[in-house]
C-alpha cells in the first residue's frame, strides 16, 4: 500500500507521519500519533466529536486526508491548556459542569474556540448557531453555552 | 481492494493529463465534505484522488470589470468572509453557507456542492438564479457551460473524460439588481433542503421589474428554472397578483418525490411559499441597490 510522508506542525512541534491515501486526519491522530483527545463519533461530518483546527478553522478532522497535510498547522485538544494551566473555556466547562461521558467535550471546546476568536462577544444565538455542528447526547446544550459565553465574558476582560 | 493513490497538482494541465488517463476510476478531491463519506459507505471506491487545491486558479475570487470568478475549491467559510462578494450576490453567498455546520463549511467548496448534483444543493438554485456558468478544463481545453444545463440528473453533470470544474463565474451584479436564497428545513440547522428557492431580480428606475429568474431546488431531479416567472414579474411592481402567480408558477414547476423530509403536497405548496418570500427579500435589495 502506498505511504505518503507527510510533516506538519501539530500544537506548535513539527511532526513527521507517514499515512496511506485513505487514511483521514482522525486516523493518523489516534492510530499513529496516539493522540487519543480527538473522538471519533459518526465518521461523516454530522457530531462534530473529531473538531480540530486546521490552518486556523475549526474542521472535522474524520473528512480531512492524512496526505493533504504537508506543511499544515493543526491545533487538537491535547495543546489547549498551557501545561497545568486551563485555557478560560476548559476551566468555565468545569465551573458550569458543562460536561457529563465528555465525548463531545474535546471537539466542542475547539469549536468554541475558534467561534470566540471570530467573535469574541456572541449572543446566546450565535453560540447556538456556531456550535450547531457538534452533537451532544447527554449534558444538554444549556450548559454548554452558559459555559462558552461565561468565558468569553472572561476572555474579554483579561484581553482589556 | 485497490490500491487508493492521491495527486496534487499545480495546473490545470497536469490535473486535466491525471484525470484523463485514471478515466472513471479517478475523483476530484477538493473539501471531501461529500467524496470522503461516499468512499466510507463504498457508494464509490476510486483509484486515484486529484487534490485541485495546489492549482491557483481553483482557490481565488476575482472581481473582474465584467464578471465575478470564484474558484472552484474557494469554501463557504472564505465566500462568507468575502464583504465584496456579498455585496454583489448576497444570495449565492448565503446559499453556499447553508451548507452544513461551521466545520463543514471550512471545508466544504462551491464546486464540489455543484459537481456533487444532489437535488437538493444549496448553491445550485441561486447560482442558476444568477445566471452563474461553471468553467471546465479537459483535454480538448476551456469551455463554459451555464449551471442549469451542466446538471444532468441526480449525481450526474455533463463532465466527460478527463474534465472537471475549475471555477464558476457570475456576471457583474446590474444597477438595481438583487438576489436571494432561502430554503425550508425542519430544523433551524445543519439539515439538507426539502425546497430551495433562489431569485435575481433587477428593477427599472420606476420600480417595475426589468428581469427576474426564478430557480427551485429538491423539488425535481435537477435544480429547475421555474420559466413563468419572468413573464409573471416583468412590468410589475411586486404586487398581491404577481405574488399569487409567481407561487402557481413556482408549484407547477415541482415534479418532487416523497421522502422522509417532506411529501409530494408539501413539497410543491411550500416551492410556491417560499418563492413569494425569496422574491420579496431580492426585491428589496434591489431596491436598495
Amino acid at each position: 500500500m502506498a505511504r505518503n510522508l507527510v510533516t506538519a506542525t501539530i500544537n506548535g512541534d513539527e511532526v513527521e507521519f507517514t499515512c496511506s491515501t485513505e487514511q483521514t486526519l482522525l486516523d493518523v491522530l489516534r492510530e499513529d500519533l496516539h493522540m487519543m483527545g480527538t473522538k471519533n463519533g459518526c465518521g461523516s461530518g454530522d457530531c462534530g466529536a473529531c473538531t480540530v483546527i486546521l490552518n486556523g478553522r475549526p474542521v472535522n478532522a474524520c473528512l480531512v486526508l492524512g496526505v493533504e497535510l504537508d506543511g499544515a498547522n493543526i491545533e487538537t485538544i491535547e495543546g489547549m491548556a498551557k501545561g497545568n494551566e486551563l485555557h478560560p473555556l476548559q476551566q468555565k466547562f468545569l465551573d458550569h459542569a458543562a460536561l457529563q461521558c465528555g465525548i463531545c467535550t474535546p471537539g466542542i471546546l475547539l469549536m468554541a474556540k475558534a467561534l470566540l476568536e471570530k467573535n469574541p462577544d456572541p449572543t446566546e444565538s450565535e453560540v447556538r448557531f456556531g456550535l450547531a455542528g457538534n452533537l451532544c447526547r447527554c449534558t444538554g446544550y444549556d450548559k454548554i453555552v452558559r459555559a462558552v459565553l461565561d468565558a468569553a465574558v472572561e476572555m474579554r476582560a483579561s484581553k482589556s | 481492494m485497490v490500491d487508493l493513490r492521491y495527486e496534487s497538482p499545480e495546473t490545470i494541465e497536469v490535473a486535466v493529463a491525471l484525470l484523463a488517463a485514471e478515466g472513471q476510476m479517478a475523483r476530484v478531491f477538493a473539501g471531501g465534505t461529500d467524496l470522503l463519506v461516499q468512499m466510507k459507505e463504498e457508494l464509490v471506491e476510486p483509484a486515484l484522488l486529484v487534490d485541485i487545491k495546489k492549482i491557483s486558479e481553483t482557490r481565488l475570487i476575482a472581481i473582474d470589470p465584467d464578471q465575478v470568478r470564484i474558484g472552484a475549491a474557494v469554501t463557504g467559510a472564505e465566500l462568507g468572509e468575502n464583504e465584496q462578494l456579498k455585496a454583489m450576490w448576497p444570495g449565492v453567498v448565503e446559499a453556499v453557507e447553508l451548507i452544513g455546520s461551521a466545520q463543514v463549511q471550512g471545508r466544504a467548496t462551491i464546486g464540489g456542492n455543484l459537481c456533487n448534483a444532489s437535488p437538493a444543493a444549496d448553491s445550485v438554485p441561486a447560482l442558476i438564479a444568477a445566471e452563474a456558468r461553471a468553467v471546465i478544463a479537459g483535454p480538448d481545453g476551456i469551455r463554459e457551460v451555464p449551471v442549469g444545463e451542466f446538471l444532468t440528473g441526480p449525481g450526474q453533470t455533463s463532465l466527460g473524460l478527463g474534465e472537471f470544474v475549475t471555477s464558476i463565474t457570475l456576471p457583474k451584479p446590474p444597477e438595481h439588481g438583487g438576489d436571494a436564497y432561502l430554503r425550508f428545513i425542519p430544523r433551524t440547522e445543519m439539515d439538507i433542503a426539502v425546497v430551495g428557492a433562489g431569485l435575481s431580480v433587477v428593477l427599472n428606475p420606476d420600480g417595475t421589474c426589468a428581469a427576474a429568474r426564478l430557480a427551485l431546488g429538491a423539488v425535481a431531479p435537477t435544480a429547475r428554472l421555474v420559466e413563468a416567472a419572468s413573464e409573471i414579474m416583468v412590468g410589475n411592481k411586486l404586487d398581491d397578483t404577481v405574488l399569487e402567480a409567481l407561487s402557481a408558477a413556482a408549484s407547477e414547476t415541482c415534479s418532487p418525490i416523497d421522502d422522509k423530509r417532506g411529501t409530494i403536497e408539501f413539497r410543491t405548496k411550500v416551492a410556491g411559499v417560499l418563492a413569494c418570500r425569496v422574491a420579496k427579500i431580492a426585491w428589496r435589495r434591489a431596491e436598495n441597490n
